[in-house]
């Protein structure tokens, strides 16, 4: 958002060290922003990024996408594994985060300490994180560098040991850490509010589990789900930038034969479906205070959303641009912010998943102000539901959303990752070129439409953390259930 | 874990950029010099301004007042109502966004390149016409109060950060924060800040950086025509302090001088947090110093990745930490700090992992760092220089960067001084800054009500 990198040491010469925070808000704004309707992200009006890429299946089940890019020496890898909360066992909430944790730290030829020192000494980067949806496995590494890279790339993902000792000392971190973002008030908010929208879904946890049930995760649990997962098959390797078709024949040829022949029969299929359904819009709100003694009152309203293949997923992206995707373009930035002087941030966002994500709004103010802040965001809920908004809303948000299409792609990395995404959701191989018309179809009534299905200002549920005496909500409806 | 990968985000960051193809120069009649990056990867282009302002040049009683501009540089100008300036952005496609450092103030749009013509229209007409409605002034600075809960009344680590920068220094104003104290920014008036933005944003304390897929031909002439007839700070006589601009430069002149500092400073703050953290800062050079080189290389020595001192030593093998950094702010205009900061795990205490940190520090003051260490460090450097090529952004970033150092080829410099550092300059460095005498410490102890 706005003046959001103020006071950050991102740049050099910044008053700032509480980096991970930063990143985490900042990424939750941009993504709010762009990505929230995560693979929505691709418009494309220059034929230049018709983004030429090859889509070939080596192995069984499993697709590579491929982009050359040769203005500079660098190659950007992206494996993409199905393998997420989705596929984890309620009791062991965590295991797809923990497994990916720890590729990293000990392969059957490799200690811990030795892939650290392998990668940081040719000055790349090798990572690997799961989402609600998917795992990914990253290495972006110099041309000159690259089969000492990919080598290790390999390594981490057909040899893990997954031992003991490094389990224990990835789960301590892991709670230490999951305990050290309770610090930040909207973390907390955040992980309130969709246990409350989702319960025991796995979209109502965190991806890293909790401090108990990280426990009862083992290695037999770990290795199981490596082995069940972690299969070409179920996966997609994207790889761009400067190298050829024949050079990443034979790096696979070289480093992932034996990847390949290691298919299974087993089909991966989520193990918690959730069901599609809506909240019934005849429950009352439900709303949670969570006592901080903190100086502003950090607010999260919302429900339940789509999925990334719902059929009406652009309607939403256009209504909710207007709602408040779109940053000083949105109404409630617009009038909470800019008009009222209430917050300094303000969105919201569809989070679109494999299963229907959550639809919220989050904002921070002063406590004694939570009230009013709250009722104008329903109020702003209700009219993207009762009028018809106007022909240049419609426009200016078509504009942004099919014109801002070259800043999804403009780096190599960003290619990997895209590539990658939209084979995952399945959004087609001429997604790019069709995404403009998708955006460009959209009409002022689906646009009414998308908010009366899709927006629930009777039905929400609503989490604050903040200094409880000091938020009053006795004007908002039905708050006899506050815990 | 998340901070160290962070921290590896960071030296993409850190280190220098651009200097291939080095920038095209072009400087107008009123000052307003002009950096261009040709490169036609994509067709995008970044369109930067900076300002050589920051919160370091405010007055005093006055903090914050930097950064409050830069929000009221969204509210509208006599030709454009508020917030028109981003919604013109976006509806062509682009996204803008400033931020406010200590040294300088930067305003950006990344536009589809043939569109660029946009943000020459926008920035030239806040340039020389800001509103500053006085309603709109009022409201904005309850914006930034909000903002200044969020970011540091309500962050502890960030309230520690304040604490520790602010006891670093009694002299110098990098002890102000960026945002301001809370007092300063609800007395700010309309008229100081008029009078902020008369006095800094003029052509001659400004530069432009175009990065991405344009032509120098024909971008010169559309800014020509776009800022050539904004008056400097030299002609304007709406300028009230102009004895701070030096005539030859534009540039305020007048330099801070923090004494040295004897005897370790140390404070406490205690807040609503969940684990105990700490911040040790050393005063340190600023680039081109020639011990910044080596600092740099220290810091990543210590700090650059997993297999980083503190990281193998501290989180690793003795957990005491959660998390840890060395940063050498090295890149201010004026001496900083060298930092380091730690998260204590939940079942270590604050003091054994201080003195851990010590441990570290005092064996790289013992014993030169091997060559491969060194030499990882400067392939770090190198590739991060490769890899952050691939953005417009990025590019006109370090330009502008070097450029506020006094010349955007200054890059080459930088790269050439990290290349020649030796595991012995490294500890002398060490030996040199990472005093006890010169330290400040701070310590964040969670309290739960």
């Amino acid at each position: 958002m706005h003046k959001a990198l103020n006071d950050k040491k991102i740049l050099f010469g910044l008053d700032y060290l509480k980096i991970t925070r930063y990143y985490r808000k900042l990424t939750f704004c941009f993504l709010s922003f762009f990505l929230s309707l995560i693979v929505g992200i691709s418009f494309l009006p220059y034929s230049i990024y018709a983004l030429d890429f090859k889509k070939s299946s080596p192995a069984d089940g499993f697709t590579l996408l491929h982009t050359e890019r040769h203005a500079l020496p660098i190659i950007a890898v992206t494996l993409l594994i199905k393998a997420s909360p989705l596929n984890e066992e309620m009791q062991k909430a965590g295991t797809a985060n923990l497994t990916a944790k720890l590729l990293k730290e000990g392969t059957v030829k490799r200690k811990s300490a030795d892939i650290g020192e392998e990668i940081e000494f040719i000055g790349a980067s090798l990572d690997a994180s799961v989402n609600r949806d998917y795992t990914t496995i990253t290495l972006t590494v110099l041309k000159k560098d690259l089969e000492k890279g990919f080598e290790i790339f390999s390594d981490i993902l057909l040899n893990p040991t997954f031992s003991e000792i490094e389990i224990k000392r990835k789960k301590d971190l892991i709670k230490g850490a999951l305990k050290q973002s309770e610090e930040e008030p909207s973390f907390t908010a955040s992980r309130v509010f969709k246990h409350k929208v989702f319960g025991s879904h796995p979209y109502g946890r965190l991806v890293e589990g909790d401090t108990e049930r990280l426990d009862n995760i083992q290695r037999d649990d770990i290795v199981k789900f490596y082995n069940e997962y972690y299969l070409p098959k179920n996966s997609i390797l994207s790889i761009v930038g400067d190298i050829t078709g024949s050079e990443i024949n034979a790096l696979l040829n070289k480093y992932l034969k034996e990847w390949f022949n290691r298919q299974k029969n087993k089909d991966t299929i989520s193990k918690s479906p959730l069901s599609n359904e809506l909240p019934n819009t005849n429950t009352p709100p439900k709303i949670t205070l969570i006592e901080k003694d903190i100086s502003q009152a950090n607010i999260i309203l919302g429900h339940k959303g789509i999925s990334r293949d719902n059929p009406d997923y652009y309607d939403v992206i256009v209504m909710n641009y207007l709602l408040g995707g779109g940053g000083f373009a949105s109404r409630l930035m617009k009038v909470i912010r800019d008009e009222m002087g209430l917050t300094y941030s303000i969105y919201s966002s569809f989070a679109a998943n494999k299963e229907p994500g959550e639809f919220f709004v989050e904002v921070q103010t002063k406590h004694e102000l939570a009230q009013i802040v709250i009722k104008e965001i329903l109020k702003q809920m209700q009219s993207m539901r009762a009028e018809i908004i106007i022909d240049q809303e419609l426009e200016d948000a078509k504009a942004f959303l099919t014109g801002g299409f070259p800043r999804r792609l403009d780096t190599t990395r960003k290619i990997a990752d895209f590539l990658a995404v939209v084979e995952c959701y399945r959004l087609g191989d001429d997604y790019i070129k069709k995404y403009p018309e998708y955006i460009n179809n959209v009409t002022k009534e689906a646009v009414q439409r998308a908010a009366i299905k899709y927006l629930k200002p009777d039905d929400y549920v609503l989490v604050i953390a903040g200094k409880k005496e000091k938020i009053d909500l006795t004007n908002i409806e039905q708050t006899k259930n506050i815990k | 874990m998340q901070q160290i990968v962070v921290l590896i985000i960071l030296y993409f960051l850190l280190l220098p950029a651009a200097a291939e193809p080095s920038a095209k120069e072009h400087k107008l009649d009123n000052g307003l010099k002009v950096l261009i990056i040709e490169d036609n990867k994509s067709p995008l282009a970044t369109f930067q301004i900076w300002y050589r302002v920051g919160s370091k040049d405010e007055p005093h009683g006055k903090t914050g007042i930097s950064h409050l501009l830069e929000h009221m540089m969204f509210k509208g100008t006599k030709n454009y109502g508020s917030k028109e300036f981003t919604n013109i952005i976006q509806k062509n496609g682009g996204v803008d966004n400033a931020f406010t450092t200590k040294d300088y103030t930067m305003y950006y749009q990344t536009l589809s390149s043939s569109r660029i013509h946009i943000s020459l229209d926008l920035e030239s007409d806040r340039m020389n016409n800001l509103l500053l409605n006085p309603n709109d002034v009022e409201l904005e600075k309850m914006v930034v109060m909000e903002e200044r809960r969020m970011r540091y009344e309500d962050d502890p680590h960030n309230s520690l950060f304040e604490e520790v920068v602010a006891a670093s220094f009694k002299v110098h104003s990098y002890r102000w924060p960026i945002i301001g104290w809370m007092s300063d920014i609800a007395a700010i008036s309309r008229e100081d800040i008029y009078q902020h933005y008369k006095r800094f944003y003029c052509p001659d304390n400004a530069f432009i950086v175009v990065s991405g897929d344009v032509s120098e031909q024909s971008i010169i002439p559309m800014i020509k025509s776009k800022f050539g007839q904004i008056p400097s700070c030299r002609s304007s006589s709406a300028a009230t302090h102009q004895t701070a601009v030096s005539e030859r430069s534009g540039k305020l002149d007048y330099i801070m001088v923090e004494p040295e500092q004897k005897g370790q400073k140390r404070l406490y703050l205690k807040k609503e947090a969940e684990l105990p953290y700490m911040l040790i800062a050393y005063h340190t050079p600023s680039f081109p110093h020639e011990d910044s080189y080596a600092l740099e290389v220290l810091s990543i020595i210590l700090s650059g990745g997993k297999s980083s001192r503190l990281y193998r030593e501290i989180i690793y093998e003795k957990r005491l930490a959660l998390n840890i950094f060395a940063e050498y702010y090295g890149l201010y205009k004026n001496p900083f700090l060298f930092l380091f900061g730690a998260t204590a795990s939940p079942h270590s205490n604050i003091e054994d992992l201080e003195k851990a940190i010590y441990e570290e520090i005092d064996k790289i003051k013992k014993e030169p760092p091997a060559i491969k260490e060194v030499q990882k460090a400067k392939n770090q450097i190198e590739s991060s220089f490769v890899f952050a090529q691939d953005s417009n952004f990025s590019k006109g970033l370090y330009t502008g960067i070097f450029e506020l150092h006094g010349d955007s080829r200054l890059i080459d410099k930088y790269l050439e001084g990290m290349r020649k550092v030796s595991p012995k300059d490294v500890h002398r460095v060490a030996n040199k800054y990472l005093i006890e005498d010169k330290k400040t410490v701070g310590i964040l102890i969670p309290i739960k009500k």
